[in-house]
């Protein structure tokens, strides 16, 4: 098991002080990570303590069952959601002392995503699509970055076309150049595989991991497809809001 | 700038999708419609207010007893005001004696060339003969002189006329001058001549009774500027009159058109910003993934905001400018189907409305999204993950506040009446409550409906009260919309038609007046054998306000001009048993017939510029005698009745013993003109007035405004159309999407139409209900309180509105929903879900 990760039951580790990074900070560090919300049944607890973190270059899965939590962790780590209590440091930046609009230009500077929906904007072409962060980032070069990374993802003849012409396979490469055109040191992907047949998922991961070798990006994907997991140097899995165990020595034997 | 350039571009990749377009239109027909009304009723109001200085020969007048002072020749001429002179006065003037000619009462008339500045002289050659144009004015050595001089003289046009020390030629007829209504008292024929004879005749002398007119027509700024620059500043015996001054029939009608104008031309503002905000509300709502997802990729609410701002604001000028050009194009069109119309032509438009247009349509656009877009700014990222996540913003809902009070004032100065504005935005905000409440109340109350009915009804009742928030603002926005154009038709049908039936066909159209009190009866009996209706016959007594509660009266105390004017000269009081049908009590108690105390009842207009209450008491110099009285009542009086009225009236018996003559008016049908002739050879004491000049004045005004509503009502109906569109487009997404669940659970055509049509019926019934009664509501507020027409229940409206309301609204929600029906399920959960 790699020092790096220590799980949230078997951790005393305290909290860290945010700190600059160097090249042995973890790309991600969570720390006690709770999130709870009041409901008309009580206090509901959906991630509870999660304590880990995930060294550059790795790629750890977060598996569970639906409604174990899986996403509600992503988009804490991601920054997209407030936790009860806990730290995320992204590049040893504690994320939740930031603003919101600290923690948007944070995820410009370092972090990707690719969802299950693909969340392409429908009104821009699958080029427009891969610019807008580049552009939102004040690139001058965007149009050929985008080019260029399009048609590594094997859409060149498509660039033109909006999302709803697109089909779902399509739509996704559309969702992973645009993940990866800025750079980004740490790529979040929910279900990047969910919405999409068996053989389409297959050809979809198979870029995501050649893009994360080429790359050299931190990958951490929330999935229940357990080949897709399998793929991954760790797996996470979290149950009722609590990672139970972490399995990196069945990862490596793949 | 790398911002702005990224918005634009942004913007150009948006505006292809589609969802722009519908606020681009919403925001193209506020502005059109706006800017055309505002073109047209500008140059109407022009063309109107031209043609309705015909009646005093200019568009203003200056009028003393001494000669002009040259401080207004000045101002004049610095303004590069056209002039003209007009000095009258009464003089005996004879025919040739030893032919057996008479000699009568003329008033003299001597004008300079360039008379009229508006209007045309009519003239004949002979008694009997065709009357034209005068294209100019009497040459040297010779007189125009009416008719009726004539007969009375016994004399023919090419006989000399005498007029003081020198003989003048008569060389034609007058049928007719513009400005006869200025000289309303005027008794003696009119003779009119070249103001360079005026000397030769050595009338004019110490002590003549003289008065002196400087008449002054030009652009309608600098006329305006002309009047402003002496307000206040007159000296004693000096005035300065416009028609409305003049003629109050005219003054009603013109202030009575503008504000039909206003009215409309609010009403289309109201329902252009309803389409506005709907428009935009749908537009930021579609930009809310794609605001998550610029979060997710670095974005700041700062970036989301100006990105968006950005783009609405090019977006909006675009729509503006575009409007803009095409109010203007219209307005041309418009124009151009009235020629004909007026009898003067439609002055050349003005920038101004484009550029009000676009200052509306910018106010609009940033009043009605800017909430949303502060809205935007908020969006959680979290969006991204869970697509029911919407943002909230208190900011916004302010911001909301913002654009509602920005809205009512520019209702209020679009109105052009402070009054009539705030009637009306009292109004929908009242309606708008009430809608608001209904909506909740009934959306609330649909669980206990769903009970009663069953299947495909149930589920369309459910669905609204699924759709609460979206439910609640299309009843209000389609509230809004019917009612705005519910009061629109109200305007353009019932409201007009009962101004222009005011002004039937049997108003009287002559007044009598220096009837003295020992004719009266032989008057009456003249009537009578002529099988005419005896017209009510009304005493004046001519008499000078002093004292209001035994306070003298220093007329430079007043600041209103009016006031001044009022209480410097003499005018006429009456005495009256009963209220003319007219005239309605607005203050204090109308007096019994039989009260013998001295009381008066005063026009609210009078008393309000002279600070009359209920209560005081007046002191008038009559004929060099006090004569006290207590005001008892206010009355309101319908100036464009043609009646005859005054300002002032006492009670019966009281003014007995003050030297009266009466005056009348009736009603004489066309071609029966021998009997006044006939009236005048019997009393040639007595003056008979035509009014015919000034009522068709007041019909021009009635048609023109009458025209142009109906013009601002298609625009109304466009406008009218997007809110429609808009509001059933603001729910579409989610209704497409259930559509599709229950397509694939297994509903069948028929079924899904019943549910759509349960809840759009329900809705257009709400809206057209509230719609209906604000309408009919606001219709007659309006019309008592501000346009002064009397108001009947039209009990079409509530059946238009209802059934209009419900049956279009579900009529455009099953098309708008036709996809919903029509396509394969999948592929609509694929694109929205």
């Amino acid at each position: 098991m790699p020092d790096s990760i220590s799980l949230a039951a078997k951790s005393t580790t305290p909290s860290t002080p945010s700190t600059p990074s160097t090249p042995t900070t973890p790309i991600i560090d969570v720390q006690h990570l709770s999130k709870r919300v009041i409901t008309a049944d009580g206090v509901l607890v959906i991630v509870n303590n999660a304590h880990f973190s995930v060294s550059r270059g790795e790629a750890v899965a977060v598996v569970g069952a639906s409604g174990s939590g899986k996403s509600t962790l992503l988009g804490l780590m991601a920054g997209l959601d407030n936790p009860s209590e806990g730290k995320v440091l992204i590049n040893g930046e504690d994320l939740f002392a930031l603003n919101e609009d600290g923690r948007a230009k944070l995820r410009g500077r370092l972090v990707g995503f690719v969802f299950q929906s693909f969340q392409l904007l429908p009104s821009l072409t699958a080029l427009e699509n891969v610019m807008l962060p580049l552009e939102l980032a004040g690139v001058a070069d965007a149009e050929s970055r985008a080019q260029a990374i399009l048609t590594r993802v094997g859409l060149a003849a498509r660039v033109k076309h909006y999302p709803k012409q697109l089909s779902g396979g399509e739509q996704q490469r559309v969702a992973i150049a645009r993940a990866f055109v800025s750079e980004p040191k740490l790529l979040f992907a929910d279900e990047p595989t969910g919405n999409l047949d068996a053989k389409t998922g297959r050809a979809m991961i198979e870029l995501l991991f050649e893009l994360n070798r080429e790359r050299g990006t931190t990958l951490i994907l929330v999935t229940h497809d357990l080949g897709l997991a399998a793929r991954c140097n760790r797996r996470l899995v979290i149950d009722a809001g609590v990672i139970q165990t972490e399995d990196a020595a069945q990862a490596m034997a793949m | 700038m790398k911002k702005f350039l990224l918005a634009l571009r942004l913007l150009r990749r948006n505006a292809k999708s589609g969802e722009a377009r519908v606020l681009l239109i919403a925001l193209f027909i506020a502005v059109a419609s706006v800017t055309t009304v505002s073109f047209f009723a500008d140059r109407v109001e022009s063309a109107l207010n031209n043609q309705a200085n015909e009646l005093i020969a200019a568009d203003v007048v200056v009028t003393s007893d001494k000669p002009i002072d040259v401080r207004f020749y000045d101002e004049a001429r610095r303004l590069k005001l056209t002039e003209a002179e007009a000095t009258t006065f009464p003089s005996m003037v004879a025919g040739d004696e030893t032919r057996g000619q008479g000699v009568n009462l003329a008033e003299i008339k001597a004008i300079t060339a360039g008379f009229p500045l508006r209007g045309k002289i009519r003239i004949a050659d002979a008694q009997g003969g065709v009357d034209r144009d005068a294209t100019s004015i009497p040459a040297p050595g010779t007189v125009w002189v009416p008719d009726v001089l004539l007969s009375r003289i016994n004399a023919r046009v090419g006989d000399e006329l005498k007029v003081g020390a020198i003989k003048l030629k008569i060389a034609a007829l007058v049928v007719k001058e513009p400005d006869s209504v200025l000289d309303y008292m005027g008794i003696a024929p009119r003779v009119m001549l070249n103001a360079s004879d005026l000397s030769a005749t050595k009338l004019v002398q110490i002590g003549s009774r003289i008065t002196y007119r400087l008449l002054l027509a030009g652009d309608r700024k600098a006329v305006e500027e002309f009047s402003a620059t002496f307000k206040g500043k007159m000296k004693r015996g000096e005035r300065i009159e416009s028609v409305r001054d003049a003629r109050s029939e005219v003054r009603v009608a013109l202030e009575r058109a503008q504000n039909f104008l206003g009215l409309a031309a609010l009403l289309s503002v109201i329902l252009a910003s309803v389409a506005v905000a709907l428009a935009a509300r749908r537009y930021s709502q579609r930009q809310l993934d794609s605001a998550a997802m610029m979060r997710c990729l670095g974005a700041t609410q700062a970036d989301i905001f100006s990105l968006n701002l950005w783009q609405f604001l090019v977006l909006g000028l675009g729509a503006c400018v575009l409007g803009a050009a095409a109010g203007f194009i219209f307005q041309t069109a418009l124009a151009a189907m009235l020629t004909g119309f007026f009898t003067v032509s439609l002055p050349a438009p003005t920038i101004l409305p484009a550029l009000q247009g676009l200052a509306i349509g910018m106010v609009l656009l940033l009043g009605f999204t800017l909430p949303p877009l502060l809205a935007l700014r908020k969006v959680p990222t979290l969006r991204v993950l869970r697509r029911d996540l919407d943002p909230f913003d208190a900011g916004a809902s302010l911001a909301y506040v913002l654009g509602f009070v920005t809205l009512a004032a520019l209702i209020i100065w679009r109105a052009g009446d402070i009054k009539l504005g705030a009637i009306a935005v009292a109004g929908f905000v009242i309606a708008l409550a009430i809608a608001g409440l209904a909506g909740w109340l009934l959306i609330r109350t649909t669980s206990s409906l769903r009970g009663a009915t069953s299947g495909s009804w149930r589920y369309g009742l459910a669905n609204m009260k699924r759709h609460a928030g979206g439910s609640l603002i299309q009843i209000m926005a389609l509230g809004l919309g019917i009612m705005a154009m519910l009061l629109l038709t109200l305007v353009r049908t019932d409201l007009i038609s009962k101004w222009q039936g005011n002004l039937g066909d049997n108003m009287p159209n002559r007044f009598v007046i220096n009837m003295q009190s020992d004719q009266l009866d032989q008057v009456r009996q003249y009537f009578k054998e002529k099988n005419l209706s005896i017209p009510d016959l009304y005493p004046m007594v001519r008499g000078r306000l002093v004292e209001i509660n035994d306070k003298k009266i220093v007329p430079a105390d007043f600041k209103d001009e009016r006031a001044k004017r009022t209480s410097e000269r003499e005018f006429n009081l009456s005495s009256s048993a009963t209220l003319q049908a007219d005239n309605k009590i607005l203050a204090g108690k109308f007096w019994a017939p039989d009260d013998i105390e001295k009381q008066f009842s005063v026009e609210d207009g009078i008393a309000k510029s002279l600070g009359i209450n209920v209560g005081d008491t007046l002191t008038y110099d009559i004929a060099g005698s006090k004569f006290t009285g207590k005001v008892t009542s206010l009355r309101k009086v319908e100036w464009d009745s043609f009646k005859a009225n005054f300002f002032v009236i006492a009670n019966p018996g009281v003014l007995d013993s003050y030297p009266a003559s009466y005056i009348s008016s009736f009603h004489l049908a066309p071609g029966n003109e021998s009997v006044v002739n006939g009236l005048v050879q019997r009393f040639p004491n007595l003056s008979v007035i035509d009014l015919t000049a000034i009522m068709s004045q007041v019909r021009t005004i009635t048609d023109q405004v009458a025209n142009a509503v109906s013009f601002v009502f298609m625009f109304a109906l466009a406008a009218g159309l997007v809110v429609l569109y808009a509001a059933i487009a603001s729910t579409q997404d989610e209704r497409v999407f259930d559509a599709a669940v229950m397509r694939t659970l297994g509903a069948n055509r028929k079924q899904m139409i019943v549910v759509q049509l349960a809840e759009f019926l329900a809705i257009g019934l709400l809206a057209g209900l509230i719609a209906s009664v604000g309408a009919m509501a606001l219709a007659a507020v309006l019309s008592e309180r501000v346009i002064n027409v009397p108001y009947t229940i039209n009990w079409w409206i509530p059946f238009i509105g209802i059934v209009g309301g419900a049956a279009g609204v579900a009529l455009a929600g099953l098309l708008g929903t036709r996809k919903a029906v029509d396509s394969p399920p999948l592929a609509t959960i694929r694109e929205l879900g």
